[in-house]
Formats: C-alpha cells, structure tokens, sequence
C-alpha cells in the first residue's frame, strides 16, 4: 500500500487583503484514515479545503493531493477525489432518478448501485423533484452523487450542516461504510463533535488560521486533563503552570485545565499544598472547548508518531 | 447470547474504553464465558457506528490483558473468565474507585454498616451463579 499521505500541505498561507485566513499550514492526512478537521466558524477550514482542491491558489506555501501539486491538479486527479461543499448544488427541477443519469456520464468509474444504495439509506424515491426535497434529502442526494464516482478520496466541508439528527446518523453510517475499502480516505469539516468522536481516527484544530494541532483523536484527547485541587481554605494564587489553559477558581478549590500534564505539572500544583490533587478525566468536547477558549497560552500538540520534515 | 455493548459520545470515557469495561464487566459477572463469541470488529462498528479502528483498538486492548482472542477465519471468543492481575496491581486500580464510592456515600450521609449491607447485598447479584450460562439458544 501507499503510504505517502493523500493529502499534504507545506506553509499553506492565504491571505485577503492584509488578513491572513489561512498560515503556515502544514497537514499530512494519512492515507486510509477518517480526518476531522476542526476549528471554530471563521477559522479557515473551508478556504484551507478550497486551496487543496486548487479552487482558491495559496498566497504562500503549497502542497500535494494524492502525490499532486495543488497549483497543478490535472483531470485525472480530481476524478479521483469526491467534493461535497457546504451548500448543496443541485437542480430543483430535475428528479432524483435524474440527478443521477445526468451526472454519471461525467464520471468513467459511476457506480449505480452505490447512488441506489446511499439514496435509499437516506430514504429518497427515485421519482421525487430535487426542490421538493427536506434539507436532510438533499444532504443525502449530494452524498450519494459524491459518492457514486467510487472516490479515493472524500473531502466533506461541513457535511452534517443544518441536518436533523437522522439525517446525521445517516450520514455517519454511510462514512463508516465507507471505511470498508481500507484505502479510501475521508477528510471532513465539522462542528459536530459527538459525529467525530463516533468517525473520526484523526483530527486536525484550526484556530485562528493557525493549525494548533493534527494528531490521533485519542492523543487530542488524552492531552488536556482537568485537575482539581482542594484546600482548606481559599485557593492561592495560581504561579506559572506549564500548558496552563484555564483555570477557575471557587471558595475551596482550583480546577486547572492544562495541556500536556506531566510530573512537572504536577510539581508546580503541588508546590501550592493543595489537600488533594484529583485529575478528572474529560470529555472530546470539553477538552476541544478548553483548548480553543479564551484564556491561557498557545500550544501546539503534534503526534508522538508524527515525522518532522 | 444476550450480551450487548451501549456506547455513548460526550463521556469522559473514551468510546474504546467504554467497550473494553463493558466486556470485562460480563466476564466478571459471568455473563460472558469462555468461548463465547463477539462480534467481528467490522460487525461491532457498524452496528455501534463507529470507526473499526476504535472498535479494534478495544479488541487489541482486551486480547493483550488475555481476555478474548481472535481466531483468523473464524472469530472473536472469549478465552478467560477472569482477568489476573498482579494483586497488588488490582488494589492500585480499585483505589480511586474507592475513594470515589466512598466519598458519594459519606456525601450522602452512608454509615459504615450501611454501606457495608449494600456492598454485600451488590456483592450477591455479582457473584457468578453456576446457572448463569443460558441454555443453548436456537
């Protein structure tokens, strides 16, 4: 197998204007693996996705889809890849059944019976008007026509935008199915983060145009902890902790949220003589919200694994 | 076997090892025996909905604390009824556990003979019944 990664991006810059919406990015997404990328609105995801496909051109730096220049995307490569954007394009007038026909002529490896098998999982009647259809359907009928090319690799901004929680589920299991062919990637945008704890094997954070992190979901995760320490009376003042991310503060007790907590942490906390130190494990999203919220340093969490070039 | 994995997102509890306890927990209570079988790790995440790598990083988990094994062409079974640690190695695990369950009960004002009765009449619906295994199912 290839192990190159599908897509990978070196110093990725866009700028509008004098603003930079994308900088220095540098992504690998392995091949094989379900990507979540993350990032608040307005951080930018959608125009990072733009650039890989080579509809917005980098300000800077470049990068590769499946081993190609992103400034030089030829037909061949892009037949290779499936697009599903935020908003749903399709022809109100047309019939679902028709959707298909007039789109798979485009397409040398169309497969009618994936668009049958994604269209029936999200519930369509081949006869139904494309303008007549729940936000829901249409989500399924871009789905299915994304995925009826037989893509090697998904690219979904945003899939589960404005989805009822059917719809999502839907959406969810026709990703899972896809991971049956080992070597089809998908990355994804989403601010869904129940749907990229059920998906996803690899996340990347954007925040504020800068990546902040691209690893394993699990090493994401397992990196901010939430300590609490008790006191007897009230709480000192908190010194200079390592990866400090937030801290609150009550009548008898601190909880620290920190990133990357180890023994020199731990050194620092205890330093403060608290009459207990508890770490509280913590949930994908609360880990996502300390890490992206308003206070406490910048950090960057990269993959034990991860190879620097 | 009546034997069924709930998972849920949004816990604190990542999802592999949600399935991991759940296993460990019918094989301590006697709910899963020896060469009882699971789901395939293809089968188990699409019917949980997940991603197989977190359903076989679960299987990877329980198979290296020698609790399943997985027989290529045939399946995954159950190879131990219980697992062994190391005694020591156990009491480390169960303290904070304690230290939890006791701090919810004093909280809640528990004596300790309280306590104590409730731990032993818990104690009674965990202890494995020798009827435990159902009958062989159709």
């Amino acid at each position: 197998m290839n192990h190159e990664p599908v897509i990978q991006t070196r110093g990725l810059t866009r700028y509008y204007g004098a603003r930079a919406v994308v900088q220095d990015l540098n992504l690998d997404v392995p091949r094989g693996s379900v990507f979540a990328f993350l990032g608040r609105n307005g951080s930018g995801k959608t125009t990072t996705i733009r650039m890989l496909l080579g509809l917005v051109s980098p300000t800077r730096g470049g990068g590769n889809l499946l081993g190609c220049d992103i400034r030089a995307l030829t037909p061949a490569i892009r037949a290779r890849v499936g697009y599903l954007t935020e908003e749903h394009q399709l022809y109100g007038w047309m019939k679902v059944r028709e959707m298909g026909e007039f789109q798979a002529p485009f397409y040398p490896r169309w497969h009618d019976n994936i668009f049958q098998g994604v269209i029936g999982h999200f519930g369509l009647k081949p006869e139904a008007r494309v303008k007549e259809l729940s936000r829901g359907q249409r989500a399924g009928l871009s789905l299915a026509l994304t995925l009826a090319p037989d893509p090697e690799l998904l690219i979904l901004d945003d899939p589960a935008l404005g989805l009822d929680p059917v719809a999502r589920r839907s959406l969810v299991e026709s990703m899972i199915y896809l991971t049956r062919r080992s070597d089809r990637t998908i990355f994804f945008s989403s601010h869904n983060l129940a749907d990229v704890e059920r998906v996803a094997d690899q996340i990347a954070v954007l925040d504020f145009s800068v990546l902040r992190a691209c690893c394993p979901l699990e090493t994401f995760r397992s990196s901010v902890q939430e300590v609490q320490l008790r006191f007897a009376g009230a709480p000192p003042a908190l010194p200079e902790i390592p990866g400090l991310l937030q801290a609150f503060r009550t009548e008898r007790e601190l909880r620290v949220t920190c990133i990357h907590y180890n023994a020199e942490t731990e050194r620092a906390l205890r330093k403060l003589n608290p009459l207990s130190l508890e770490i509280l494990p913590m949930g994908l999203e609360d880990a996502f919200i300390s890490y992206l919220g308003e206070r406490g340093e910048k950090s960057f969490i990269l993959a034990d694994t991860e190879v620097a070039s | 076997m009546n034997f069924n994995i709930v998972i849920s997102t949004g816990s604190s509890t990542p999802i592999y090892k949600q399935i991991t306890d759940q296993v460990k927990r019918a094989v301590a209570s006697g709910q899963l025996t020896v060469a009882d079988q699971l789901p395939s790790v293809r089968a188990l995440a699409e019917s949980l909905v997940l991603n197989p790598n977190t359903v076989a990083r679960a299987y990877t988990d329980l198979a290296r604390e020698g609790i399943i094994e997985t027989r290529p062409g045939r399946g995954v079974f159950i190879i131990q009824k219980r697992k062994v640690f190391a005694r020591e190695e156990g009491r480390r695990r169960l303290e904070p556990l304690l230290d939890a369950l006791l701090g919810e009960a004093m909280a809640m004002d528990f004596s300790p003979e309280e306590l104590k009765a409730v731990l032993a009449q818990k104690l009674t619906q965990w202890q494995p019944k020798p009827g435990a295994r159902k009958p062989h199912e159709p």
